[in-house]
């Protein structure tokens, strides 16, 4: 594992660059475990200060220092990403596999529902839990409901090299030696496919974050709950630019850039290692 | 062409399914819910202009027969596909008597419009430069593209169309940056109109365009970087063949099928995409409908505009798979 990510990061400047991007994140939203102010109080520091010594970020109309804020932001938005990644991740794999392995009608039927998940579009859908749920939605209830809507797309890749591990020899070895179902999905044919799932994690958390922020921005969702999203919304809500407070859009953008670009980045070359041919290309062999 | 007519058939089935699952759980999600529509929407109506008791009755009596509160639930939901059927969802509340079939109707075109030429266009592009730039891989400026495609691809549509809105609204002031068209031109089939419907969508559509090109140039330099170590593109550099010919009709052809796949594949992501785009654009279209019927607890508004989503996105997946064996005629349709 070790040895893996110390190739990357000297063989692959793109997942060097990646994980930086993405620590410099992490580090700011771990920050917020030493907060001095709580980040739910309004107007406890003067409002709409530039960023200077005393605050960093500035401070924003609803006078809230903007670094403590934003770390509450950031450390809500990156668990929640997190939280969709990891659920749909479990769905995705017991679904890819089921049906790679099986294979005969469960595949068919599951790919059935895979393909109507596929064609979904989310957003509407996501709407309507809101309109009926309103402040109910809370970021939990989001990040399951995104979990189960998300799934589709890795499940297919998943499947796909699934069936390609169904007729191998070991496969045949396995079950021949009296070896369960259960057992050679996700012991022996689980580790082939974790490149996929560590690369899909990524863009799968890009996703979520994006279509959170998406639904916060529009106010749909409970802007009580600092994240990205209602920082923004906030922002938009007070005519930030307008008024000449650009700190309070212009730093959270910055970061969730920077956030997007790291992901995106982790993703592609991890992407790219599992590719052997491109890898090689890559390490000039 | 009989293969060809069955595989329209399977597609055909699937795309019915994913329509009806889809519009049954927008159904299940607004039925199953704890809250009682009628006296949410009433409290909301009554709330902003003062009704004499009798209205209030009506619109009571009229809300319960449309939600038929009493009906239980699996007659609700036969009425309900009924009703689709013959394409009447209810009177909608924010213009009430107005039909919501009807506001949907006015919106669908500016939607289809906006994100048919943006989506079009952005995969066009896109996959040109990518292809090319997978071609030439030592070219300066298709390595600058890429590097620009690499950070423009993971940022949000919202992020891109504020900062348009900032760059075009305040900073450099050239272009309308709200509104389907301009208030003083008479809506017709008239030069003045059309113009400005086009000048208005150019700021929307770009947002759309900036955020979409990344993806299909990445997606397109990969593929392509990869079939060129093929061995009939070899074999056609070795024979000679004139290298726009090997580009244009042998990698960039080939390269290209993925990519419609991938197209169908994120469809419905680029709706989303567009809702927050007309949003930010005050754009007359489905998804500022759609919030707006959401901010106004437009119950049968909202589900209708969820309705003509999902059945829009479906269908239009739905003639992408179907193009798939015409482009390519190594895929024999089984």
């Amino acid at each position: 594992m070790f040895v893996i990510i110390r190739d990357l990061i000297r063989f692959n400047i793109e997942f060097a660059i990646g994980l930086i991007l993405v620590g410099i994140v992490v580090f700011f939203a771990c920050l917020s475990a030493f907060s001095p102010v709580d980040p739910s109080m309004i107007y406890v520091a003067p409002p709409d200060q530039p960023p200077s010594r005393d605050y960093w970020f500035g401070t924003n109309s609803r006078g809230q220092d903007m670094f403590w804020q934003l770390s509450f932001a950031f450390r809500n938005t990156l668990l929640f990403g997190l939280t969709v990644a990891v659920l749909s991740r479990m769905i995705s794999i017991a679904i890819g596999l089921l049906s790679g392995y099986l294979g005969g009608p469960v595949d068919r039927i599951l790919m059935f529902f895979n393909d109507i998940f596929v064609a979904l579009p989310i957003f509407p859908i996501l709407v309507l839990f809101y309109f009926v749920m309103r402040n109910d939605l809370n970021t939990v209830n989001l990040a399951i409901l995104m979990a189960c809507l998300g799934w589709a797309y890795d499940a297919r890749l998943i499947r796909s090299v699934a069936l390609g591990l169904r007729y191998r020899e070991f496969t045949r070895h396995a079950v021949f030696s009296g070896m369960s179902s259960p057992k050679i999905m996700f012991q022996e044919h689980l580790p082939y496919v974790m490149p996929i799932i560590f690369s899909t994690a990524m863009a799968n958390m890009i996703w979520a974050i994006g279509l959170e922020v998406t639904l916060a921005v529009l106010g749909f969702t409970n802007i009580n709950i600092p994240t990205v999203g209602t920082t923004l919304y906030w922002a938009n809500n007070h005519s930030a630019m307008v008024v000449g407070v650009w700190w309070w859009l212009v730093i959270p953008v910055i970061l969730i850039v920077m956030t997007f670009i790291g992901l995106f980045l982790l993703a592609v070359s991890l992407n790219e290692y599992i590719d052997p041919r491109s890898r090689l290309r890559r390490m000039g062999l | 062409m009989q293969n060809y007519l069955l595989f329209v058939t399977k597609r055909a089935v699937q795309l019915l399914a994913v329509i009806f699952f889809g519009v049954s759980a927008a159904f299940l999600i607004t039925h199953l819910s704890p809250i009682n529509p009628v006296e949410q929407a009433i409290n909301r109506i009554t709330g902003r202009s003062n009704f004499s008791p009798e209205a209030v009755a009506d619109m009571r009596a009229a809300l319960t027969a449309l939600y038929g509160i009493e009906e239980p639930l699996w007659s609700k939901f036969i009425n309900f596909w009924r009703r689709i059927v013959v394409l009447d969802l209810g009177p909608s509340l924010i213009a009430f008597p107005t039909p919501a079939t009807t506001l949907v109707m006015r919106a669908l075109p500016w939607t289809v419009g906006l994100l048919a030429t943006a989506v079009v266009f952005t995969w066009l592009i896109g996959n040109i430069l990518g292809g090319l730039a997978g071609y030439y891989q030592n070219n300066r400026v298709l390595k600058g593209v890429g590097i620009v495609a690499m950070g423009l691809q993971p940022i949000p549509y919202y992020i891109v169309a504020f900062i348009l809105l900032i760059v075009f609204g305040f900073v450099w002031p050239v272009l309308p940056i709200s509104g389907g068209f301009a208030m003083n031109v008479r809506p017709g089939w008239n030069w003045p109109f059309i113009g400005s419907v086009l000048s208005h969508a150019i700021l929307p559509a770009l947002s759309l365009v900036l955020v979409g090109l990344g993806t299909w140039f990445l997606g397109m330099r990969a593929l392509v970087s990869n079939i060129i170590s093929e061995d009939y593109v070899t074999y056609a550099e070795l024979a000679g063949v004139n290298k726009r010919t090997i580009v244009a009709s042998y990698v960039i052809r080939n390269a290209a099928v993925p990519q419609l796949t991938a197209l169908a594949m994120t469809l419905g992501a680029i709706f989303s995409g567009t809702v927050i785009t007309e949003e930010v654009f005050s754009y007359p279209g489905l998804g500022s409908l759609l919030i707006a019927a959401v901010n106004a607890g437009d119950y049968a508004l909202v589900l209708a505009v969820a309705t003509v989503a999902i059945t829009a996105v479906a269908g239009a997946i739905f003639i992408v798979d179907l193009l798939h064996p015409i482009l390519d005629p190594r895929i024999t349709v089984e």
